[in-house]
């Protein structure tokens, strides 16, 4: 049964996908592609699309790979019907993990917020986490992100400082910012 | 809790719904954007708290975005607040990539110049929006000259990439440790001098 298989697999993405959305990756590859349910092509696919749509990645590969599977690996679920079945259990089944680990821990902070192990792993893991978000925008600082080509590059620098000012210094929302940045993008390229 | 308005879970679920609609390049990008909403606008949380809650959030497996969600609303709402803020931070996505998988096929989302041309302009801004809550969660980190190292030593060996070191599990095991271990340390110092008095 594809279903099983599927939420078997997506629990397995939700419960060792550390590390964020391109990590994830590979692990999606290896369980999604790894026993054919979907071809190396509809994988490259989603993964285009993920970086063309907003939200998490691993949301989105969810959804689409739950909605392509069954009818992609069985004759008996063709239709939309099964598919967007297939997109809410993958879904929901791969937030499921993190969802009750996140909520247990929290629980477990709040009851021991003023003991020593709590107060002390906190003060220690402060500034490995800003030592990690630097990380993740140095990571991001490549040719997909920026183009290869020396004038997409100076412009898309340019971009990025312009949107860096904004948010530092001023109250402009980082949605409208978003905003900008792509009608940016249109009207240049 | 009591001193919050009803309808807190509505909120959350809205102001999520609107973070995650508008999240690109990954859980960290959110993070301007829920700042700029959680601790700016409604003053759900102070940068301090905030910070906590993204390291609880990058501290377990999962999805980063649906993390720290439910690690908002959880501390807002308990379970009620952290289905709505994860269903909020989930739907967009859910409902645009059902959307295209139903009525459209990838290669007209892939080869679409004008969504690509918007895309080559929003991604270097998402990174700016990356390096920003570097500089203000380093301020409520409260670096000292000593401590300022850590978060710089831990950025650039994750960024290197190399085999081991550059494993982001092994900074959160080893800085919850140090802490401890410094805390535990510094306690007893105290307890030292006041007994010297």
């Amino acid at each position: 049964m594809i279903y099983l298989k599927l939420i078997w697999a997506y629990l397995k993405i939700g419960l060792f996908g550390f590390g964020g959305g391109y990590a994830m990756l590979a692990l999606i590859e290896r369980e999604i592609v790894g026993p054919k349910w979907i071809t190396e092509q509809m994988f490259t696919d989603i993964v285009a699309i993920s970086q063309m749509t907003p939200g998490p990645i691993g949301i989105n590969s969810a959804t689409y790979i739950g909605y392509v599977t069954p009818a992609h690996s069985s004759p008996e679920f063709q239709g939309v019907i099964w598919g967007i079945l297939g997109s809410i259990l993958c879904t929901l089944v791969v937030v499921l993990p993190s969802f009750l680990l996140v909520t247990y821990t929290s629980h477990y902070i709040t009851r021991h917020r003023e003991s020593a192990i709590v107060k002390g792993v906190f003060a220690g893991l402060r500034p490995v986490v800003v030592g990690m978000i630097a990380s993740a925008a140095l990571l991001l600082m490549n040719s997909d992100n920026f183009g290869s080509e020396n004038n997409d590059v100076v412009i898309s620098i340019l971009i990025c400082v312009a949107s860096f000012c904004l948010v530092q210094f001023t109250k402009i929302h980082p949605i409208l910012i978003i905003c900008l940045a792509g009608l940016a993008g249109f009207l240049i390229w | 809790m009591n001193h919050f308005k009803p309808g807190l879970c509505t909120q959350l679920f809205l102001t999520f719904f609107k973070i995650g609609a508008f999240t690109f390049g990954g859980g960290w990008a959110m993070i301007s954007i829920i700042e700029k909403e959680l601790v700016d606008k409604h003053h759900w949380l102070d940068r301090e708290e905030f910070l906590d809650l993204l390291a609880v959030a990058q501290s377990l497996p999962g999805i980063l975005a649906v993390n720290i969600s439910v690690a908002v609303g959880d501390r807002l709402r308990s379970t009620r607040g952290s289905i709505a803020a994860a269903l909020g931070t989930i739907l967009p996505s859910f409902l645009i990539i059902l959307a295209i998988a139903v009525f459209l096929t990838p290669d007209l989302i892939k080869n679409n110049h004008t969504i690509n041309s918007i895309f080559r302009g929003i991604r270097p801004a998402v990174v700016a929006l990356i390096v920003a809550p570097v500089i203000s969660s380093a301020r409520s980190a409260k670096l000292t000259r000593l401590t300022v190292w850590i978060p710089i030593i831990v950025a650039l060996l994750i960024w290197s990439r190399l085999p081991v070191v550059s494993n982001p599990i092994l900074y959160i095991v080893l800085g919850g440790i140090g802490g401890y271990l410094a805390f535990n340390r510094s306690m007893k110092n105290r307890k030292k001098s006041s007994s010297d008095l």
